[in-house]
């Protein structure tokens, strides 16, 4: 089986061929999605900015990221419970187009680099200063990537 | 003039047909818009969250209006402004938009509502300045602002599905 007969028979299942169906399933779970983007945004340029001195620049970097981690979490949870039934509503659509798969692959490298070297960074010893800039430019253009390329996938 | 007329006559205009007919130029703005929300929206949901005394208790909130409202003034200007030429590309269709119609007046409560908390509470801040929880009035500002802006991205999100709600 090809994965684009996955993405045929994922977008056939009937749950989603209802979804498609009610004019109002899919724009409700795409303004959380954006609900979601806010509450991204807020948390990753809060502490972002704060690494190239703007910003909240007179706290502590570890405790400003140990404040936005559950906004962070919590933005992208309400990501990943809204995203995946976007794309399996039109998922053969997606398939074919390259902003989809730029997403995607955007979308695992920056939860990655979060995760491991953004998160250790962070909420390690400030001495490594001049790693302040090349961390958060990968962090913020990751994002960017992670958003335009939804943005791209969503035009008609 | 009525309002329907000056919109008939703002789409008839030859900035506004070449907006509407360039195909790229309406959706790079229109994504644009969609992008800045991260910037505008994301810090006002930290200042908000604040005021509200449920986000960084022990940072005054001083810090958070001089050092983060700026990027949300900034957010708010480009979204402000690619807003207003989404409009200005598609005023007709724009018009009778039940959506876009709340939009336009939760901005005004918006509005209103920030305006509220620069006349009143922003005044006396240094009474409530380092307060982990700030008092009602400031908390009541801070969580009406969300409200009204969550209800703006909400109506927002829903202009293109005018048709099928009403």
């Amino acid at each position: 089986m090809s994965l684009l007969e996955v993405f045929h028979a994922l977008e056939s299942l009937p749950l989603l061929v209802a979804m498609r169906g009610s004019p109002w399933i899919f724009p409700v779970i795409a303004t959380l999605h954006l609900i979601g983007l806010a509450i991204i945004g807020g948390a990753v340029l809060v502490v972002d900015l704060r690494l190239l001195g703007l910003g909240l620049t007179r706290q502590p970097v570890a405790q400003l990221a140990r404040s936005a981690e559950p906004l962070l979490l919590t933005g992208i949870a309400v990501m990943l419970l809204t995203g995946p039934w976007l794309f399996m509503c039109f998922a053969t659509k997606y398939y074919y187009l390259t902003p989809f798969w730029i997403k995607l692959a955007s979308l695992v490298l920056v939860l990655v680099f979060t995760f491991t070297v953004r998160r250790r960074f962070l909420l390690g010893s400030a001495a490594a200063h001049r790693q302040r800039v090349p961390l958060a430019v990968t962090s913020m253009s990751l994002w960017l990537c992670v958003a335009v390329g939804g943005r791209l996938i969503g035009f008609p | 003039m009525s309002l329907l007329e000056f919109c008939q006559w703002l789409a008839a205009t030859p900035a506004s047909i070449a907006l509407r007919e360039s195909h790229y130029l309406y959706l790079a703005i229109l994504a644009t818009h969609v992008l800045t929300l991260g910037v505008f929206l994301g810090t006002a949901l930290i200042v908000d969250l604040r005021l509200l005394g449920l986000m960084m208790r022990s940072v005054p909130v001083s810090e958070f209006l001089s050092r983060l409202l700026p990027w949300t003034v900034g957010g708010f200007v480009v979204m402000a402004a690619s807003g207003s030429l989404m409009f200005f590309a598609t005023p007709v269709d724009k018009y009778p938009n039940l959506f876009f119609r709340a939009k336009l007046l939760l901005l005004v409560f918006a509005g209103i509502t920030v305006w509220l908390f620069n006349r009143t509470v922003r005044l006396r801040i240094d009474e409530w300045d380092r307060d982990p929880v700030p008092p009602a009035a400031v908390r009541a500002t801070g969580g009406l602002s969300l409200v009204f802006w969550i209800g703006i991205l909400v109506a927002g999100r829903m202009i293109p599905y005018q048709q099928y709600w009403f």
